[in-house]
């Protein structure tokens, strides 16, 4: 073997090596890098007690709810399996939207509705002008309005 | 055929190359550039949900992609010159950590102002946005490292293992929307699925890639020819060109 190659040799085991050490690493803190949690995983008590937390999820279609002259809202966040409702007070992002994604912090009370300190609009990757959108809006119509019925 | 691109190894031969190719870049991404931003700001329509502020894309998505392509290029040039042993790759790893840290720097700050009327926060400390500050920070890492060693060939071994390391964090920045629930949104255009953009917003988009990517490009050979002559200074290929000194 040449030097050039075990030197070669060396610097692919040492990637492998970093590479394996990090991916042990983030799979230790994997509760620690997530953001948010979903509804499911909190009623599944995996979300961390004791502390400030995130929960994520969509704002259910007619779920939003302001209280008269304050600033206070009430609205359920779902994963569409499992729904939680959260109180926050403040003022909501522009993007906050019944059926638009959400990100709350805040903690879980005994009565199991969350109360938020912060609200952030999470938005999707998808980017169409409005006529797009509310083409594919129309399509939809006939589909949403048989499952809200329910 | 393999000796004749040998050659270009030498820093002696390779920096006239680059110093005619380094214009040639930065033209191309001139114009490349004013294409994009017109596509972008005035062809392309407004976002359904997001209005005006989703043309910030046009500067956050390219300069985020040269950010993580740049480290890897860099780890690429840093793995040949602890292999080969060669002046010339750490030069160019040398040469292309200041770009990479001005794509990251960008993307960072074009973020916290897309984030700011979107989501409703300048910063959130979510896997996507943590590793690519984190990016930033090799960068500035790996810039530092060789500014406190005197000796450029220990320089060169030192941050090359640095960079080697660090290149793990660029396939956590890639896969961190994937991997975990982050506040930043998945991918809009990736290898394995079609784009979930309309087609003259991602027609802008590419238009600034491509001047992102020329624009580094040219950076990091001018770049390179100041490092190829800050080094050699003692040599005799470059000592007795008249027509060099004026260039430097």
């Amino acid at each position: 073997m040449k030097s050039r190659h075990r030197r070669f040799a060396w610097i692919i085991a040492g990637l492998v090596a970093i590479g394996v050490a990090v991916a042990l690493v983030l799979n230790a803190f994997n509760s620690n890098l997530v953001f948010f949690y979903s509804p499911s995983q909190v009623l599944a008590n995996e979300a961390p007690v004791g502390r400030p937390f995130r929960i994520g999820g969509m704002v259910e279609q007619g779920s939003l709810q302001r209280e008269k002259d304050s600033l206070t809202v009430r609205f359920v966040v779902t994963d569409t399996a499992k729904a939680m409702t959260v109180v926050y007070t403040g003022l909501l992002p522009d993007l906050f939207k019944e059926g638009k994604g959400v990100v709350a912090q805040g903690t879980l009370g005994k009565d199991g509705v969350f109360r938020a300190s912060e609200v952030l609009a999470k938005h999707d990757e998808n980017y169409m002008p409005p006529e797009a959108a509310a083409a594919i809006e129309q399509a939809h119509k006939g589909g949403r309005m048989q499952s809200s019925g329910k | 055929m393999a000796n004749s691109w040998y050659r270009y190894a030498s820093p002696a031969s390779f920096h006239p190359v680059a110093l005619r190719l380094a214009p040639v870049f930065a033209l191309a991404a001139a114009i490349l550039a004013i294409a994009g931003l017109y596509v972008g700001f005035v062809v392309a329509p407004t976002d359904a949900t997001q209005g005006e502020a989703y043309r910030i894309i046009y500067v956050h998505v390219p300069t985020a992609w040269m950010a993580m392509f740049v480290y890897l290029v860099m780890a690429f040039w840093s793995a040949l010159a602890l292999g080969f042993n060669t002046r010339l790759s750490a030069m160019m790893a040398q040469a292309l950590a200041p770009t990479g840290a001005i794509m990251a720097a960008l993307a960072l700050w074009t973020g916290a102002f897309w984030g700011r009327p979107t989501w409703g926060t300048y910063w959130a400390w979510d896997a996507r946005m943590t590793s690519t500050l984190i990016l930033l920070f090799l960068y500035f890492g790996v810039m530092a490292l060789r500014g406190a060693i005197d000796d450029p060939r220990r320089a060169d071994r030192a941050c090359a293992i640095l960079t080697l390391v660090g290149a793990v964090n660029v396939p956590i920045i890639y896969f961190s929307v994937r991997w975990w629930n982050t506040l930043h949104q998945g991918a809009s255009v990736s290898l394995t699925a079609a784009p979930t953009m309309a087609k003259t917003m991602l027609a802008g988009m590419l238009l600034m890639t491509f001047a992102a990517w020329a624009w580094c490009i040219a950076a990091a050979l001018w770049r390179v020819c100041a490092i190829v002559v800050e080094r050699e200074r003692g040599a005799s290929w470059l000592a007795p060109d008249p027509a060099l000194k004026g260039v430097t």
